[in-house]
C-alpha cells in the first residue's frame, strides 16, 4: 500500500499536491472545491497591502498548436481586503482539517506591519505561512515581491521578522530572477524558516501583436513585463531546485513549483528534493479535475518501483546532479537507426548534416531514402535522437569498455598548466577521439 | 423519360450537395500543419505528379504565412485548389506520408492545400508571379481544361504570346464540367482559369477548332500547338435500345448537374448506371442526390477488378447505391423510353492480353430489371477524326503518341498532355504534363531561334 503523504517542515498533507499560491486559491470557495477534488493543501492567494487590478492579465505563448506552453501574468496579490481572507481561511481549515492551508503574505517591509499580519494569520488556525518573496511585476515597484527576494539580506530580515513571532511553519518563496538562487535561499535558512518554495515566475515580456505593435497583453495600449510560469518553465525550476536540495548550508524542506502538469512532472520535482509541490497553471488550464491524474499516476508508479513513501523516493536523483568538470570524458556513445523502425522522414539526415556533425547518409533503398549513421563520424551528441518522431527508432550506444574514466577536473591535474590545444590533442589522440 | 424522380425543394439540393469535406478552419489548419513532421526529402512530394513542395507550404500555414504558402503551391501546380478538392489523395500524396508508416492517419495534405487556396482566392488572388517581357514567339493550345491552363500559364511567365481555344462556352475543362458538386464548385475552377488569364494568357471560348478556326491556320499562326483536347465521344454500349429515350451519357449527365441548376437537370426514379469508373460513380450519387429512388450500378466484371477508388466506391455506398457485379447489359426496352434493362450474368475467365480477367456470359443466366433511365459510362474515345487533321500525329493505344519527357508528339511543332495522351487520368497528371510540355516547348523554341 502505497502511502502518499508529506511533512513539509511541519506542514502535513495527505498527499504532496499543494495548489500554489495563485488566482486558483483566491476564494475559500475555490480552496473548499479543491480539496472535494482531492488536492493535498493549498497556498492561499498571497494577501496583503491594498490593490487594485488592472485587465488583460494574463499572455500565453501557444507553441505547434499547443495551448498555453507558457502563461504569463501580471495580477497583483489578492485584490480582497485582509479580513475577508483570513475569515475564509479559518473556515475553509475548519471544514478540511487533514489538509494543508496555508497562508501566503505580503506586506511592507516593516517589522510592525509584519507582526501583526502574522499574528492575525495564526488566528486563522492555518497550518504555515509562505513569504511571497517572488512577485516581479506590481509589487516589486513597491518594494515587495522579487524586490525583497533579490536581495539576500532583506530576505534574512524579513524573515527573520516572522519567525520571531510565528508559531506554525513558514516557507519563504523564492524568485528565479536572480543570478544564483542559493544566496537568498541561504538568507532564508539564516532568518529561521521551516522551508523553501521555489520557483516564483519568471520576468517576461510575452510578445508583441503583430497588427497592433502593442505587447500581449494589452492593458490599453500599454504592457510590460510579468511573471511567467507553465511547462515552459519546468526545466529552469528543476536546475533551482536541484541547487537548494544539494546546497550543504540550507539543508531545508522544499516545496517544488514551476510548471507541474502531470505526475511525471511532480515525480521529477521530488526525485530532486522537493517534499511537496505546488500546481498552478495546469490548474488554471484545466480545472482541479486533474488532481485525480497526478495522485493516482505517483501510487501507480509508485507501487510499480516498489516505493512505499514518498520519503523513500525524495532525492533519489540528486546523487546524478554533478558538474561539468565531474563528468566523464571518455564516456563514448554513437547513435544507431533501427531500420525496421525508420519511417524515412529523413530529419535526423537533415538535423545531422545542417545543424551537427555531417555522419548520417541518405542511401537510396527500395525508392526511398535510408538514413544510415557513419559511426566512425558520429561525436554521440544526441541531436538525431531527440529529433526522430519515432518511439525507439534511433538509440544511443556505448562504445566505451568502461574501464576507463576521466574527469575534465580529475585530467586539469594530471595535466601541465597553463592547458595547450596539443596537449589535450594528444590526450584525445591516445584515447581516440577524433574532432573533425 | 416515362417516370421522372419527384423534384426536390431548394433546401434539400442544396444538403445533398454540400460539400463532402468542408474546409477547415485556422485553428484546425495550423493544428494539423503543426502535426506535419516536415520531413528533409517528403515522400508526399515524390508521390505528387506536380511535385508540390508538400512540407514546405504545410509548414508555412503553421506561422501564418499563408500567402507564401499559396505561392508554393502555385509554383508546382496552376490549378491547385481543383487538385486540392478532386485528387484522390489516399493513393497520392496521403497515401506516402511517413504517418502511414507509424499507423497514424496521414496528415490531411488535400485539405491543407484547399486551406491555402480558398485564402489565396479568398484574398483576391494577388499577383505572385510576373511573367518575362515578350519573346516575340506565339503559342496555341487547343483546349482549355488543366493540361492546356498549366502549359499556358507557364508559358505566359516564359514570354510567350498564348492564345488558348477552347470549344465550350466556359473554359477548365473537365476542372469546370466533370467534377462532382459535392467535391467543388465551377466558380472554383473559373477562379484559377482567371489567375492564368492576369499572367496574359488569352483564351477564345466558344472556338471549336476545326469548325471555326481550321487547324491550318493554328499551325500557320503559331510558332508551336499543345493539345490539351481531352477525349471525345462517350463509348457506346453497343447494346439494342441505346437510342431510346433516358439513355444518356454519364458525361453530360455530371456536366449538366455542374451548372447547379439542380431542379432542370431531370432524373428517372429508376436508374441503371452502366460502368464502374469513378465518373460512374458520380454519375450514380449524382442521380441519387437529384431524388432518384433507386439506382443500380451494373458492372461486368468483380469489385476486385471494379475501376473506380475505394473512397469513390464507399461514398456510392453510403448513398444507397446497389452494385450489381458481374453483370452485363444486353438489351435496354422500351417502347420510345427505357422502361426495363437486360441484363445477363457473367464470370471471370483467364486474363485476356490487357492482363485483366475477362468477362464471358453465363448463357440463360438473363434478367430484367425494370429501369426509367440508364446513364452509360464505359469510357471515352480520342476525337480521331480530328486528330486526323494535324500532319504526321500518330496514335497508340488509342491516344497520342507523345515523348513522356517532351510531351512532344510524332508533328514536332505539336505537344500534347491530359487525358489525349493517358486515355484518361486525373485532373494532377495533366497538371504535371502541361507544365513539362511547356519547358520541353520553351526549350525547343529556344533553340529553334
Amino acid at each position: 500500500m502505497v502511502d502518499l503523504s508529506i511533512n513539509c517542515g511541519g506542514i502535513k498533507s495527505p498527499n504532496p499536491f499543494w495548489l500554489a499560491s495563485a488566482p486558483p486559491t483566491n476564494s475559500g470557495y475555490q480552496v473548499c472545491k479543491a480539496f472535494e477534488a482531492g488536492w493535498g493543501g493549498a497556498v492561499w492567494k498571497t494577501i496583503g497591502e491594498p490593490v487594485m487590478n488592472v485587465v488583460n492579465r494574463y499572455g500565453s505563448i501557444d507553441y505547434n498548436g499547443q495551448k498555453i506552453v507558457g502563461l504569463n501574468n501580471i495580477e497583483l496579490i489578492s485584490d480582497r481586503p485582509i479580513e475577508v481572507n483570513l475569515r475564509e481561511i479559518a473556515e475553509t481549515k475548519k471544514l478540511w482539517p487533514d489538509r494543508a492551508v496555508i497562508a501566503s503574505l505580503m506586506v511592507e517591509s516593516k517589522r510592525d506591519t509584519w507582526h501583526d499580519i502574522v499574528k492575525r494569520t495564526i488566528d486563522t488556525g492555518c497550518d504555515g505561512i509562505e513569504l511571497n518573496y517572488g512577485c516581479p511585476h506590481g509589487m516589486s515597484e513597491r518594494g515587495m515581491g522579487s524586490a525583497v527576494g533579490q536581495v539576500p539580506e532583506y530576505c534574512a530580515m524579513i524573515t527573520e521578522w516572522v519567525t520571531e513571532v510565528s508559531t506554525i511553519p513558514v516557507l519563504v518563496k523564492l524568485t528565479p530572477n536572480i543570478a544564483d538562487v542559493r544566496f537568498p535561499g541561504r538568507a532564508a535558512k539564516k532568518g529561521k524558516a521551516s522551508g523553501i518554495s521555489l520557483i516564483n515566475t519568471i520576468n517576461t515580456i510575452m510578445g508583441v501583436d503583430l497588427d497592433t505593435l502593442e505587447l500581449k497583453p494589452s492593458v490599453d495600449g500599454k504592457g510590460g513585463h510579468g511573471g511567467y510560469a507553465g511547462p515552459a518553465v519546468k526545466p529552469i525550476a528543476l536546475n533551482m531546485v536541484s541547487q537548494i536540495a544539494g546546497d550543504r548550508e540550507i539543508g531545508l524542506p522544499i516545496s517544488g513549483i514551476g510548471g507541474i502538469s502531470t505526475w511525471r512532472d511532480a515525480l521529477e520535482f521530488i526525485l530532486l528534493g522537493a517534499t511537496s509541490v505546488q500546481v498552478c497553471t495546469a490548474v488554471m488550464h484545466h480545472g482541479f479535475r486533474i488532481i485525480d491524474d497526478l495522485t493516482e499516476g505517483l501510487t501507480n508508479w509508485m507501487e510499480e518501483k516498489r516505493f512505499r513513501t514518498l520519503d523513500e523516493v525524495r532525492g533519489k536523483s540528486l546523487q546524478c546532479v554533478a558538474d561539468f568538470g565531474n563528468l566523464n570524458l571518455l564516456y563514448k556513445t554513437v547513435a544507431r537507426i533501427d531500420e525496421s523502425k525508420c519511417i524515412q522522414c529523413n530529419l535526423c539526415h537533415i538535423a545531422c548534416e545542417d545543424g551537427a556533425h555531417q555522419c548520417i547518409d541518405l542511401i537510396p533503398h527500395n525508392g526511398k531514402n535510408q538514413p544510415k549513421v557513419r559511426e566512425g563520424d558520429c561525436v554521440g551528441c544526441r541531436l538525431c535522437f531527440i529529433v526522430c518522431p519515432v518511439d525507439g527508432c534511433i538509440s544511443m550506444i556505448r562504445k566505451d569498455d568502461g574501464t576507463e574514466a576521466i574527469t575534465w577536473n580529475e585530467l586539469m591535474k594530471q595535466m601541465p598548466q597553463p592547458l595547450t590545444w596539443e596537449a589535450l590533442r594528444q590526450f584525445q589522440k591516445k584515447h581516440g577521439v577524433e574532432i573533425h | 423519360m416515362k417516370n421522372l424522380a419527384p423534384k426536390l425543394t431548394e433546401e434539400q439540393y442544396e444538403a445533398n450537395f454540400a460539400e463532402l469535406n468542408p474546409p477547415l478552419s485556422r485553428n484546425s489548419a495550423v493544428a494539423e500543419a503543426n502535426r506535419c513532421l516536415y520531413c528533409f526529402d517528403s515522400p508526399c512530394m515524390k508521390a505528387c505528379p506536380t511535385h508540390i513542395d508538400i512540407s514546405t507550404f504545410i509548414k508555412k500555414i503553421a506561422t501564418d504565412n499563408v500567402k507564401g504558402s499559396a505561392k508554393t503551391i502555385l509554383k508546382s501546380n496552376w490549378v491547385a485548389l481543383t487538385c486540392a478538392k478532386a485528387c484522390p489523395v489516399d493513393v497520392l500524396c496521403e497515401g506516402a506520408c511517413v504517418y502511414n508508416e507509424r499507423n497514424e492517419p496521414p496528415i490531411r495534405i488535400g485539405r491543407l492545400q484547399r486551406y491555402a487556396m480558398d485564402w489565396y482566392f479568398d484574398h483576391g488572388a494577388p499577383a505572385l508571379f510576373h511573367p518575362a517581357s515578350p519573346n516575340g514567339k506565339s503559342v496555341g493550345i487547343v483546349g482549355a481544361g488543366p493540361a492546356g491552363l498549366s502549359c499556358g500559364a507557364e508559358l505566359a511567365l516564359l514570354g510567350y504570346d498564348v492564345t488558348m481555344y477552347e470549344a465550350k462556352e466556359k473554359p477548365g475543362g473537365l476542372d469546370t464540367w466533370g467534377i462532382a458538386p459535392y467535391k467543388m464548385k465551377q466558380k472554383d475552377s473559373l477562379n484559377e482559369v482567371r489567375l492564368i488569364e492576369s499572367l496574359g494568357v488569352r483564351i477564345r471560348t466558344k472556338t471549336k477548332v476545326g469548325v471555326d478556326i481550321s487547324m491550318d491556320q493554328l499551325l500557320k499562326t503559331h510558332d508551336a500547338l499543345f493539345l490539351g483536347i481531352g477525349l471525345g465521344s462517350a463509348s457506346s454500349l453497343n447494346v439494342p435500345g441505346e437510342d431510346l429515350a433516358g439513355v444518356i451519357d454519364a458525361l453530360d449527365f455530371i456536366d449538366d448537374v455542374t451548372t447547379r441548376n439542380w431542379s432542370a437537370v431531370n432524373v428517372g426514379g429508376r436508374v441503371a448506371v452502366i460502368g464502374a469508373g469513378n465518373t460512374a460513380i458520380d454519375a450514380a450519387t449524382e442521380a441519387r442526390r437529384l431524388g432518384a429512388q433507386q439506382v443500380l450500378m451494373i458492372y461486368r466484371r468483380s469489385e476486385k477488378e471494379m475501376p473506380a477508388y475505394t473512397f469513390e466506391f464507399e461514398l456510392a455506398k453510403s448513398d444507397g447505391v446497389i452494385f450489381h457485379f458481374l453483370t452485363a447489359p444486353k438489351r435496354i426496352l422500351g417502347s420510345g423510353h427505357v422502361e426495363a434493362i437486360e441484363c445477363v450474368n457473367m464470370r471471370l475467365d483467364a486474363a485476356g492480353p490487357d492482363g485483366r480477367r475477362k468477362p464471358v456470359e453465363i448463357p440463360g443466366s438473363e434478367f430484367r430489371i425494370p429501369v426509367d433511365m440508364v446513364i452509360t459510362s464505359v469510357g471515352q474515345n480520342l476525337e480521331k477524326s480530328f486528330v486526323s487533321t494535324i500532319p504526321g500525329l500518330k496514335i497508340k493505344n488509342g491516344a497520342i503518341e507523345v515523348n513522356s519527357e517532351t510531351m512532344q508528339t510524332t508533328n514536332s511543332k505539336v505537344f500534347a498532355g491530359g487525358d489525349c495522351i493517358s486515355g484518361g487520368q486525373e485532373v494532377v497528371n495533366a497538371a504535371a504534363e502541361g507544365k513539362r510540355a511547356a519547358r520541353a516547348m520553351h526549350a525547343s523554341m529556344s533553340r529553334g531561334s
